[in-house]
């Protein structure tokens, strides 16, 4: 399965090098976000809830745009035919798709993250990389995998650029709620403290309940 | 004689399959001897694409029972994948990657040395142009590296719909080795070949399968086919 997976994994990130179709598109939107935040706002810095609103609903939104793309090319070149005619788990897939996603939002967030700090944010990013790290990790592994699971089913439909974010947008309100919630404290300045842990959990048990689900649900999802 | 050599390779009976309401393809019945060819004839939406694809387990039948080098589908479907290959319309390669990349891909996923990659680049001629992306090649260029792709893994049945499909003269004679009845290693292998050209498919076929509205019009050994009553499918 391991083996499947790294040449499932270099093949997507080979594919996105050549097309650059996902990860700089959503990028430049997050850029774009927080431009224009910081002139709807009519505010030089935010702090705390604000903070943390601005930043999760930025991701989000993002984040559609990648999940959107994820099946694009093995739907429109046959990439799916190719993987199913090969004598392999079909989880493989999923993991290898779950890890593009979660890479994806590791060099978004890599872009997205500075560009906050120095576009809006009030205290030092410094102090807060920490814990808001931490926050990231936890709702970036549910992002990945409630995203690789509706953009499977919505490949499959002929509106597929609707129906994916009509279905990941409710699915994936929980994520952000939990990650505004968790990381508020963080954006708030020093004396605020780390992420509370029962954002934490939470955000920890979503994740592994959308894991399983997606686990389970994959293989029918690929199935005629 | 050994219990291999006496399996059938293809034992079809009542096979049908829809798309919602639409008979794609209904009471197809037949069996093929291991190392056999079989040609199905039949005009545009006749249903050779979906029976390509039923036996390939990419579709489920919906009727009938199905089964495959020994494997029935699509309970065994795992069994069977790594010892069938599939050439069909689309070349299932992606058009960012290069031949090689493709091919490397595909390699991984059937567990196949990648020596076994440069030979195949060689023996479709695609060497010299393996570093440059699909979709700067030409149909025909293209449709040789998903026969390479096709054949990488060794099959024992080929599944081919309308293989020379975008290729040239001698194109054809190029990837006639990989795709003809001899390319088994172990003796002759099996085929199951969609063709539009009755004259080069009678030739190549030791069975006949005409369908006509998903429907089996034609089942015979080729040597009791007439030309004729292939090109009447059509009419």
């Amino acid at each position: 399965m391991r083996h499947t997976v790294g040449a499932l994994l270099r093949k997507e990130l080979l594919v996105e090098i050549r097309t650059l179709e996902s990860v700089p598109g959503m990028s430049l939107f997050a850029l774009t976000t927080f431009v224009v935040f910081h002139f709807a706002l009519n505010r030089n810095v935010v702090e705390g809830d604000l903070a943390a609103g601005i930043l999760w609903v930025t991701l989000l939104f993002a984040a559609i745009l990648g999940v959107n793309r994820l099946f694009v090319a093995d739907a429109e070149e046959g990439g799916f035919d190719g993987f199913l005619l090969a004598p392999v788990d079909r989880t493989a897939m999923l993991v290898a798709k779950a890890l593009t996603l979660l890479l994806y939002m590791l060099v978004l967030e890599l872009v997205a993250v500075p560009a906050f700090a120095l576009l809006l944010l009030g205290p030092p990013l410094g102090q807060a990389l920490p814990g808001l790290i931490a926050v990231l990790a936890l709702a970036d592994v549910g992002v990945a995998a409630i995203g690789t699971l509706v953009a499977a089913l919505a490949v499959q439909t002929r509106a597929r650029d609707l129906f994916g974010p009509l279905l990941a947008l409710p699915l994936l309100v929980p994520i952000v709620i939990g990650a505004a919630r968790a990381s508020s404290p963080v954006l708030a300045g020093a004396h605020h403290g780390g992420p509370p842990a029962r954002w934490m959990l939470t955000l920890g048990l979503y994740d592994l309940v959308f894991g399983l689900i997606a686990y389970a649900l994959f293989d029918f999802l690929l199935e005629d | 004689m050994p219990a291999a050599a006496r399996e059938g390779a293809l034992e079809l009976a009542g096979l049908s399959r829809h798309y919602g309401e639409r008979e794609a393809l209904g009471g197809v019945s037949l069996s093929l001897q291991k190392g056999q060819t079989l040609v199905v004839f039949g005009p545009n939406g006749a249903g050779k694409t979906t029976l390509l694809r039923v036996l390939a387990t990419l579709l489920r039948p919906h009727a009938g029972s199905v089964r495959v080098l020994g494997s029935e589908l699509p309970r065994e479907a795992w069994a069977v994948r790594a010892r069938l290959g599939l050439l069909g319309h689309e070349p299932l390669l992606y058009r960012q990657l290069t031949a090689r990349e493709n091919l490397r891909y595909h390699a991984r996923l059937h567990g196949v040395d990648e020596r076994r990659v440069e030979e195949l680049l060689e023996l479709v001629a695609m060497d010299g142009r393996s570093s440059e992306p699909l979709r700067t090649l030409s149909r025909g260029m293209v449709q040789r590296v998903a026969v390479a792709r096709a054949v990488l893994h060794d099959p024992e049945l080929l599944l081919l719909d309308e293989p020379h499909a975008n290729l040239d003269p001698a194109a054809v004679e190029l990837v006639a080795p990989l795709i003809g009845a001899g390319g088994d290693p172990g003796g002759r292998r099996t085929r199951v070949i969609c063709s539009h050209d009755p004259s080069r498919g009678l030739a190549e076929a030791d069975l006949v399968l005409g369908l006509r509205g998903g429907r089996q019009a034609l089942l015979r050994e080729a040597r009791d086919v007439r030309l004729e009553e292939i090109e009447e499918l059509y009419r």
